[in-house]
């Protein structure tokens, strides 16, 4: 049996993944660009980079984008999950042409659509793949 | 001489983008895998409360096999990110992890990955070609 529809409510946790993981991304880059070049030889400087403002934004925003992938992930597929995370590269694009003014060619623009219509034309109608020997198992933790 | 720095700083792209995009499929089949097999979260929630949700989480070996490699992948997208622009970072490994998540939930988690899919895999990566142009 496949559940087809969604509630608003999980299509609300489905626009929190899409949005959180491009924001905490952006913070992220923000911050680390203004950091010097880190080496591989320096794993310290990477990880006392966590503490500064920027990456410490985008680290809370990232936690926000794990507490809501989790939830979609307990009640729809993993490629259906994805379509949520992929819709967020405009935002990236965005994000990096008007807030990070980093130039965006038409190229890059089209990179985005097709990635976009891909993404889109891989949703299925049904959320979830349900094996009934995993509904049944299921059925049991949930008793 | 020019020629050479380009070919050293494009294997440099692409070995951190595939460590990101390797680490982060790890990591989301893995957590996937660890929420299917706890179900429903907001069922569990509503018997059990939000607590009960919670221990549900923390209690799945697989959800910490999953965070493992998460960590991983954040650690080399911050060393990425600071040498890369988020511009093509960020959909790059954004998008090849659809199309590796796609074909490690075909082979470990047994979704159901058809025709549809493959062809939208087609299409992300054309979509990667033209962000990484």
């Amino acid at each position: 049996m496949s559940q087809h529809s969604l509630s608003p409510r999980q299509y609300l946790i489905l626009s929190l993944v899409a949005i959180c993981a491009p924001l905490g991304n952006a913070c992220l880059a923000k911050g680390m660009t203004s950091l010097p070049a880190l080496s591989v030889t320096h794993p310290l400087a990477l990880i006392l980079a966590v503490f500064t403002p920027w990456v410490a934004l985008g680290i809370a925003l990232l936690i926000g984008f794990f507490a809501s992938y989790l939830t979609a992930l307990s009640w729809a597929d993993l490629s259906y999950v994805m379509l949520a995370t992929a819709w967020g590269n405009v935002v990236v694009e965005l994000l990096s042409r008007f807030a990070l003014h980093e130039a965006v060619s038409s190229q890059r623009w089209l990179g985005v659509l097709l990635i976009s219509a891909g993404v889109g034309y891989v949703t299925p109608g049904s959320s979830r793949t349900v094996v009934p020997a995993a509904e049944a198992s299921k059925s049991k933790v949930l008793k | 001489m020019n020629l050479a720095i380009l070919h050293s700083s494009f294997w440099a792209a692409t070995a951190m983008i595939a460590a990101v995009v390797l680490s982060s499929t790890a990591g989301e089949v893995f957590t996937a895998a660890a929420m299917k097999s706890i179900g429903d979260l907001d069922t569990i929630r509503a018997r059990s409360g939000l607590k009960g949700a919670i221990l549900a989480v923390l209690t799945s070996p697989l959800f910490f096999i999953g965070i493992f490699f998460m960590a991983v992948a954040f650690f080399a997208l911050l060393f990425t990110l600071n040498h890369m622009n988020l511009g093509l970072a960020g959909p790059a490994t954004a998008s090849l992890t659809v199309v590796t998540n796609a074909l490690a939930a075909r082979l470990f988690l047994k979704e159901n990955v058809d025709r549809r899919r493959w062809i939208a895999a087609v299409l992300i990566c054309a979509g990667v070609y033209f962000l990484a142009h």
